[in-house]
């Protein structure tokens, strides 16, 4: 039977490093995953989710199961994140959503017959817009949109990462997810030629 | 109930978290409201746009630097128990050194120039001692005390000097 994240980490407390590898092996890519869209780049997602791993392995001696395991490895890497973009260490990284993309993300220059490049290139350019408008978002209202959005955390756990109550937490969500309806208007309004549609429908 | 009141139930209602009673009040609200029935449907393809956006996988040597940084990573130390708390740490810190500060400073706030103005007012005052313990002095200041204010007689000599100028 496999054991729970609990489990693997008292083990690890015991001094079993095969259990701090298992976790490694099983948080390594959504840390990664959560901290590249909390400051864009790789580089810096990665040596922050190293980070807290290495906090986890430091902590090991001390570590008492207050709380899901989850809920402790989001709250160091949420934590390490804030204070890594509060303290301007991944300002540059902050990218407007109408900046052009990275010079390794070419613009529209490739001939209109290649239709393939063209669709990747415009796939590109559309997730390059998205992941710009959350990391416009204020710090706090990105890490709840992440943690709700693509890591599928309930209210409970998101708001005792953040530190605030489930309906301080809904208000947040709301106001986030309002901001980026607006901001992606473009890609999630409905087309106004379908709107004039049904209004003649009427 | 108003657009701004469901709000915050809206999105619950979206991710299918809500309660049963939340439930009702944003469905009898959307059936109303078509705004709302807008907002919520894009909402709905905003979240189905931002699940279209793949996130960077981890790289091919994260376990080793990791490893690495795992086994060059300093032991804890003596001020080890610090580290977790670096405020606490800085205060305690400051409180030392202000505590240092203010017993060094103590001795110099003894102003030379007063010290010198006390002893010579000590000095006096034993100097007058001997006044003090004089029995003669003593008792010359009772017997002016006793003496009548103004009602002795004046000298003939000075009366008489003084009506003749």
């Amino acid at each position: 039977m496999a054991r729970s994240d609990v489990q693997l980490m008292l083990d690890v407390k015991a001094g079993d490093d095969v259990s701090f590898e298992l976790l490694l092996h099983k948080y390594r890519t959504p840390l990664v995953h959560f901290l590249c869209r909390m400051v864009k780049d790789q580089a810096a997602a990665e040596d922050l989710a190293q980070e807290v791993f290495l906090r986890v392995y430091r902590a090991r001696k001390e570590y008492s199961p207050s709380a899901k395991f989850t809920t402790w490895l989001f709250c160091i890497a949420t934590n390490l994140a804030l204070n890594a973009i509060r303290d301007g260490r991944y300002r540059q990284m902050q990218i407007s959503i109408d900046a052009p993309a990275d010079d390794d993300e070419p613009a529209f220059q490739l001939p209109a017959r290649e239709a393939r490049a063209d669709d990747r290139l415009i796939e590109r350019e559309r997730n390059q817009m998205i992941r710009g408008a959350i990391l416009m978002l204020p710090e706090k209202q990105r890490a709840a949109v992440v943690l709700h959005k693509y890591h599928d955390m309930d209210y409970a756990e998101i708001g005792k990462i953040l530190g605030c109550s489930e309906s301080a937490l809904k208000s947040l969500l709301f106001r986030a997810y309002e901001t980026l309806r607006v901001q992606l208007a473009l890609l999630v309004a409905r087309p106004a030629a379908q709107t004039a549609g049904e209004g003649k429908r009427i | 109930m108003s657009c701004e009141k469901i709000s915050n139930s809206l999105i619950a209602y979206l991710d299918g978290r809500a309660s049963d009673s939340e439930r009702g009040v944003v469905e009898a609200h959307l059936k109303l409201c078509a705004a709302c029935r807008e907002r919520a449907e894009e909402f709905r393809r905003l979240w189905q746009v931002m699940a279209e956006v793949p996130a960077a996988e981890p790289s091919l040597g994260f376990d080793a630097r990791l490893r690495q940084r795992i086994a060059t990573a300093p032991r804890s130390k003596f001020w080890g128990w610090m580290l977790p708390a670096p405020r606490f740490a800085f205060s305690v810190a400051l409180l030392v050194a202000l505590s240092i500060w203010v017993g060094a400073r103590q001795p110099r706030s003894v102003n030379p120039q007063n010290a010198a103005a006390k002893s010579e007012e000590q000095f006096r005052m034993i100097n007058n001692l001997g006044v003090l313990e004089n029995y003669d002095v003593l008792s010359n200041f009772d017997a002016l005390s006793d003496l009548p204010a103004s009602t002795e007689p004046q000298p003939a000599s000075e009366q008489g000097s003084g009506s003749g100028g």
